[in-house]
């Protein structure tokens, strides 16, 4: 038992050397900016950037809509599969990993020539239009994750039972969903939106195809252009992943701790 | 748990229970019916049309017609060597973050290390797995670019010159040596609850008869694990072979891999012949679709062997 432990120690050594040495490369870089010493102006530099902020505003306008639209489309889907529609569940599955399957860059590509300003729903017509349609290519690249979180989230209720007192005591479906079953399950919605948000603030692929002037396109633009600024952009990233995914860690615990129930 | 641990892969889903009676469309269902649609809306106009589209436009000649010469297209020596070094990156990457991860959670979960240890690793590849495209191109430019932190000290201290040595992290190795940061910790998130679903009444049957660790990993561990190891590494592959942001922040165009080569065709349309970007987009589709159903088809093996 001694050895196995070393051993594991050994394993998580280099992993961790592996793991921590760019974070560390990164700092040290975007910290060397001044010949003098280590300074803060890398990241002063781009906090102060005008254009840093507008980019992530924008960015973060556009996860805050795609969870919005995500959460839409998938909660309703979601609890009437559980609910009444089991069979459809395989189906549903399987689309929900489509994205996982068919590669981003192929999807978005699908999606200029389908809706082309010559087409019969001209989306990239207008901005407006385009950001549309950078909203639902982030749907669908969150869509595994999103699905799963609320999937997960309603096995923890017991839908069937809320559902039938909701409907013992005259709620609508749309009540039911909204005022019932939604802040049932928040804690899992939230979870997959903090995903989400990571996963989109910095996405590049889509937005610089559908020439929006998001905070993955600047962050490529900076990196093209300058020498240190792009670390410390690093860095900044690093930390809003760590915060998205900090913010799931804490809403863990205020899940229901049902949650290893399988059916 | 954290969402991105409930990942079930391709196919994964369970069986759903037999319905009791038939569905039929009724009045009283329309609820059920307007809360599905816009989900099935989305699914059709987002995932399934853009697909079909694609695939359509591969066999469509300029004229509109029907041609096979978008496909024969791909058989130019730059598109085939730009699939293949895609093909390349995306397995060894796959390969190496599967087994790497796989190492990493057993000797986190099973190797009796400090409490905080696992639910730090844990946290951290949720973080990782989620740092990737041009952030994560920016921090390896920082360590093993060749004005990297490592790099200079391995010159400085070590006077070991890497770049001299044949690295170079605009290659197949600097590529795969990035995509891992995000591959180990996406292994490591979704091998967790499998490892943890080991019972440690097995490995004690095991000891009492005389099996050393190694061996209670090689005859028992591994071969439960083995139809989740194969969904991993499919998809861990899918995941490394749709990736552009990093590639591209860290080589622009010149690395030859499929997705650098279809967001040029992509930005370039006007310019060139759409129909080949269309084979392009279907071929990537067609190589990914191939990981799967390789996957399905050792998987159905596998469950079959393990009954």
């Amino acid at each position: 038992m001694k050895r196995n432990r070393i051993w594991a120690w050994i394993v998580f050594l280099i992993g961790a050397a592996y793991f921590l040495l760019p974070l560390v490369a990164t700092l040290d870089f975007a910290l060397r900016i001044r010949r003098t010493g280590y300074t803060l102006d890398a990241f002063t530099s781009v906090l102060t950037d005008p254009r840093f902020q507008a980019t992530f505003g924008y960015s973060l306008i556009i996860g805050l809509c795609t969870i919005v639209a995500g959460v839409v489309i998938v909660v309703p889907a979601a609890y009437f599969v559980r609910l009444r529609l089991p069979q459809l569940r395989p189906f549903i599955e399987f689309l929900t990993l489509v994205p996982l399957i068919i590669p981003a860059i192929v999807l978005v590509f699908g999606y200029i020539r389908l809706y082309n300003t010559s087409s019969i729903l001209p989306l990239t017509g207008s901005a407006l239009g385009t950001d549309a349609l950078l909203i639902f290519a982030y749907v669908a690249l969150a869509l595994p994750y999103l699905y799963r979180a609320i999937d997960t989230g309603l096995r923890t209720i017991d839908v069937a039972t809320l559902t039938e007192a909701a409907t013992i005591l005259g709620a609508s479906q749309i009540t039911i969903i909204t005022k019932v079953i939604f802040p049932n399950i928040i804690v899992a919605v939230l979870s997959g939106a903090f995903l989400t948000l990571a996963i989109v603030v910095g996405e590049f692929t889509i937005a610089s195809l559908l020439n929006r002037p998001a905070f993955g396109v600047y962050m490529q633009n900076v990196g093209a252009n300058r020498a240190f600024e792009p670390a410390a952009l690093a860095i900044i990233s690093f930390v809003i992943t760590w915060g998205a995914m900090g913010m799931i860690q804490l809403l863990a615990r205020f899940a229901p701790r049902t949650a290893a129930r399988t059916d | 748990m954290s969402p991105n641990n409930a990942i079930s892969v391709a196919g994964a889903g369970q069986p759903a229970p037999a319905a009791r009676t038939a569905w039929r469309f009724s009045w009283s269902n329309l609820g059920e019916v307007l809360g599905i649609a816009p989900f099935i809306i989305f699914a059709i106009m987002f995932l399934l049309l853009p697909t079909i589209y694609l695939v359509a436009a591969a066999f469509t000649s300029k004229a509109g017609g029907f041609t096979f010469d978008n496909i024969v297209g791909l058989g130019e020596p730059l598109i085939i060597s730009s699939f293949w070094l895609s093909i390349r990156i995306s397995a060894a990457s796959a390969a190496i973050g599967a087994i790497a991860g796989l190492i990493i959670a057993m000797a986190v979960i099973r190797g009796n290390l400090p409490g905080p240890i696992r639910s730090l690793v844990l946290t951290f590849s949720g973080v990782a797995s989620n740092f990737a495209g041009i952030p994560l191109a920016f921090a390896f430019l920082s360590t093993v670019g060749r004005l990297g932190l490592v790099t200079i000290i391995l010159k400085t201290v070590f006077g070991f010159d890497i770049y001299r040595s044949g690295f170079n992290l605009l290659s197949f190795w600097g590529l795969t040596l990035t995509y891992c940061y995000f591959q180990v910790p996406l292994m490591i998130l979704i091998i967790a609850p499998a490892i943890d679903g080991l019972k440690k009444e097995w490995s004690e049957a095991a000891a009492t008869l005389g099996a050393k660790p190694w061996q209670f990993w090689t005859n028992i561990g591994i071969p439960v694990l083995w139809p989740n190891l194969l969904g991993t590494l499919s998809l861990l592959f899918a995941n490394a072979f749709g990736a552009v942001a990093t590639a591209y922040a860290l080589t622009g165009m010149s690395l030859n891999i499929v997705t650098i080569q279809l967001y040029a065709q992509i930005r370039g349309d006007a310019l060139q012949n759409p129909g080949l970007g269309a084979a392009l987009a279907l071929g990537m589709v067609a190589v990914a679709g191939l990981a799967n159903v390789i996957y399905l088809v050792v998987r159905a093996r596998a469950e079959r062997w393990l009954k």
